[in-house]
């Protein structure tokens, strides 16, 4: 007897393998995904009752591909009866299922990843062909309708079939990027997801590690992929001692560390360790090596700051960004002082004056500094300018203990 | 990120599409009205078609609002709306996309913009980052 998580688990490890057989034998990426998402839906509602197939992944290509191969008739039919002359005739028979080429994963990724698309639509198709997700599971996810969502992913695919794109050209390490920021995506979907969304959202973690893991795989040597992979394992271990029981958000300087999760934590370490060692350094990687730090100190007042000022001066150099300048403030307040954190505040004002973290760490380092009258102040701008509900509970929590 | 479009209007008469019946429009020659009316029925489409439509609805007149207020554990109910004001809610719709600045340029594209305004609310989320 194998349960629906255990179908479900396996569906959504199959599902790239799967697609990219029949893109392989169809060179049709939009038909093929269409077919694949019935064949996994064909199998989550037959397997748990009548068992597994002998061999799972043949049976969804056998599937996936005869509703393909319907699918392609028809279309093939209505041209018939629209025009008069006949296209030339292509095989329709179903493809033996002919083991899959290791790239194949990545080429699928890099696909749903095109540059053609926009991000919430790499998202989504990301998560439906490579990660095996039904449209239904994504939506809620993401909090919109069913329908919204199937929008959504059938104009991704218009798009790529507009923009030329192919399965079949060779992986660009070019395009690397934009698949690690889909991942990154997906694992902060779930991530910060506190309380009501936390059932379907919570998953998203699991979702993003285990394509990510999988992307580890296939690209070993990639200082990025492993950086981005220990980045989602050291954080997803403070999971437990991020919020409290109600849903709210509890900071890191005040999180009881010894729910933090041990495993994890050493997975993320080793990994940043023996990457630094050996691979270029990148964004992903530096702030993995930031949260190895913070996951090696057992009290919050054990931190060694100055190396965490000297990655994030690091990370500033190679991404230079206003959240990488807020988060650099916080760290050097912490190892020089609430003036020199402040400092580095000043030029961030006209371009962030509506954003809430800004006002949310100068609220903070003014209440370091001792300043409780104008700390209070920028908590409440802060609370007023997120639209994160947690936030703003926190920052007006963080105001009101001033007052 | 999710943004809800509050669509106003000083229309009297009461029909939807609203704009349709804004005094404005109505001042605007036919080739200028046809051309809006199909440019909303292209946006619609457009937000339809881009999985950025969430959910919309069209509301009845003020005239059939009814408002509630409990005072005193007691429930007391009034025709109308709960503001008085020349400009009333007409709809809204619910969209989810990319940026704040698209957001902005969907509302400016209801020709209700020109005549009166739309509204663009962020809609509050329960993801949060620790700090």
């Amino acid at each position: 007897m194998t349960t629906r998580g255990e179908v479900e688990d396996l569906l959504r490890r199959l599902a790239p393998r799967v697609l990219a057989a029949l893109v392989r034998r169809y060179d049709n990426v939009e038909t093929a995904e269409d077919a694949v998402q019935e064949a996994l839906l064909a199998a989550a509602d037959r397997w748990p009752e009548q068992g597994l197939p002998d061999r799972p992944d043949a049976w969804l290509i056998t599937v996936a591909a005869r509703r393909l191969v319907d699918q392609l008739r028809s279309e093939r039919a209505a041209r018939r009866r629209e025009a008069a002359a006949l296209p030339p005739t292509e095989p329709l028979d179903p493809p033996a299922d002919d083991p899959p080429q290791h790239d194949d994963t990545l080429r699928l990724l890099l696909l749903c990843c095109h540059p053609a698309l926009t991000p919430s639509s790499q998202v989504a198709l990301t998560l439906r062909a490579v990660g095996g997700l039904t449209t239904a599971e994504i939506a809620r996810a993401f909090l919109v309708p069913e329908a919204t969502m199937a929008q959504r992913i059938s104009r991704a695919k218009q798009r790529l079939r507009d923009s030329g794109a192919r399965f079949d050209t060779p992986p660009d390490p070019a395009r690397l990027p934009a698949v690690l920021h889909v991942l990154y995506l997906v694992f902060n979907e779930g991530y910060t997801a506190t309380s009501g969304a936390a059932l379907h959202r919570g998953s998203m973690t699991r979702d993003a590690l285990r394509l990510t893991r999988m992307l580890h795989r296939l690209l070993p040597e990639d200082g990025e992929v492993t950086g981005l992979l220990a980045l989602m394992l050291l954080t997803e271990a403070r999971r437990p001692a991020r919020t409290r029981a109600d849903g709210s958000l509890v900071p890191l300087a005040e999180q009881d560390r010894s729910l933090w999760r041990r495993e994890q934590l050493d997975e993320g370490i080793a990994l940043v360790r023996r990457t630094l060692a050996t691979a270029r350094v990148g964004p992903y990687l530096l702030q993995a090596a930031i949260a190895a730090v913070h996951a090696e100190a057992v009290h919050p007042e054990d931190t060694d700051w100055p190396q965490i000022v000297a990655l994030y001066q690091l990370l500033a150099e190679l991404d230079p960004n206003p959240v990488v300048t807020l988060n650099q403030a916080v760290a050097v307040a912490m190892a020089d002082g609430p003036e020199a954190g402040l400092a580095l505040l000043a030029p961030l004002d006209e371009r962030l004056a509506r954003h809430h973290r800004l006002h949310a760490v100068r609220g903070h380092l003014l209440e370091l500094a001792g300043d409780h009258e104008r700390a209070e102040v920028c908590y409440r701008t802060a609370a007023r300018l997120t639209t994160s509900l947690p936030e703003q509970h926190y920052l007006n929590e963080r105001a009101d203990r001033l007052r | 990120m999710r943004y809800l479009l509050l669509i106003y209007t000083n229309a009297e008469n009461w029909e939807h599409p609203i704009f349709l019946r804004d005094p404005r429009f109505l001042a605007l020659p036919q080739a200028e009205r046809d051309e809006l009316v199909r440019q909303t029925e292209a946006l619609h489409k457009e937000i339809m078609s881009s999985g950025e439509l969430v959910a919309d609805a069209a509301l009845a007149a003020p005239a059939a609002a009814r408002s509630v207020r409990t005072r005193d554990g007691a429930p007391v109910s009034t025709d109308g709306p709960y503001v008085e004001a020349k400009e009333q809610l007409a709809g809204f719709v619910m969209v989810d996309c990319e940026t704040p600045e698209r957001a902005a340029e969907i509302a400016s594209r209801f020709p209700d913009a020109r005549f009166s305004a739309v509204e663009v609310r962020p809609v509050m989320d329960d993801l949060g980052q620790e700090m």
